[in-house]
């Protein structure tokens, strides 16, 4: 179980092969990464900056990944979200998973992804190519996808 | 206490942190959004549309309603968009 926030990028490969070394009670393992579009409502976006709560992003990363371990049987897990100025292209957050069977791992990434979303404090800034700026508007349609885990939906 | 904005709530106060004497009568987080929107107009700015601030004490997510307590850092922010 890990989080980590960070400007750098990340590899995939070596994070999956970090997290499941030495280890044969894994079955599954499932990965979402997250990526900057290079077009945000019609607009072509030249970049991305991400800002984030120090320490409390951190904790609250923790809380989320605890609530899936409470709720699904993973073998091992890790969230990795990066800060600072992203370009179209560019990889923004890693989910990893890992159960001795599928449907843990699935469900488990899917979670973490939609209450990483509603919960951790961090906030995305855009850049269009003509200049204009502006801070993305939280989606309903994120809270919604949060809101269908309420109610203890788990194994 | 220490107070922290970010995002577009820093952007409109002008600074990202600050230790602000909090007067005693000020005792739920709605009662600070209330205390410093009449500090001056950057304030109020940033707190014109007070149901979509959110709030952090002691770096946990709080409703309004919140008591303050014996905070040590408050933290108002937009909704946010990680991810």
């Amino acid at each position: 179980m890990a989080v980590r926030v960070q400007p750098e990028g990340f590899d995939v490969g070596a994070e999956i092969k970090a997290l499941t070394a030495g280890r044969d009670d894994v079955g599954a393992i499932v990965t979402f990464t997250g990526t900057v579009r290079g077009e945000s409502g019609g607009r072509a976006l030249r970049s991305m900056a991400l800002e984030h709560y120090p320490g409390m992003t951190e904790r609250e990363l923790e809380r989320v990944e605890a609530e899936a371990l409470a709720r699904w049987p993973l073998a091992a897990s890790l969230i990795v979200h990066r800060i600072g100025e992203l370009l179209p292209g560019d990889d923004i957050v890693l989910v990893v998973t890992a159960s001795a069977h599928r449907q843990a791992a699935f469900e488990a990434a899917a979670f973490l992804m939609d209450y990483l979303k509603t919960r951790a404090p961090f906030w995305k800034k855009e850049t269009g190519v003509d200049g204009s700026g502006g801070w993305v508007d939280a989606r309903e349609t994120d809270t919604a996808a949060a809101a269908r885990w309420q109610g203890g939906a788990g194994v | 206490m220490k107070l922290l904005y970010f995002a577009w709530v820093r952007e409109r106060i002008g600074r990202a942190e600050e230790h602000l004497d909090v007067p005693s009568e000020v005792t739920t987080v709605a009662d600070l959004i209330g205390w410093l929107t009449a500090r001056g107009p950057e304030y109020a700015h940033a707190f014109a549309q007070p149901a979509v601030i959110r709030c952090a004490i002691d770096q946990m997510h709080v409703p309004q309603t919140a008591a303050l307590g014996g905070a040590r850092e408050v933290a108002f922010f937009p909704p946010v968009t990680g991810g």
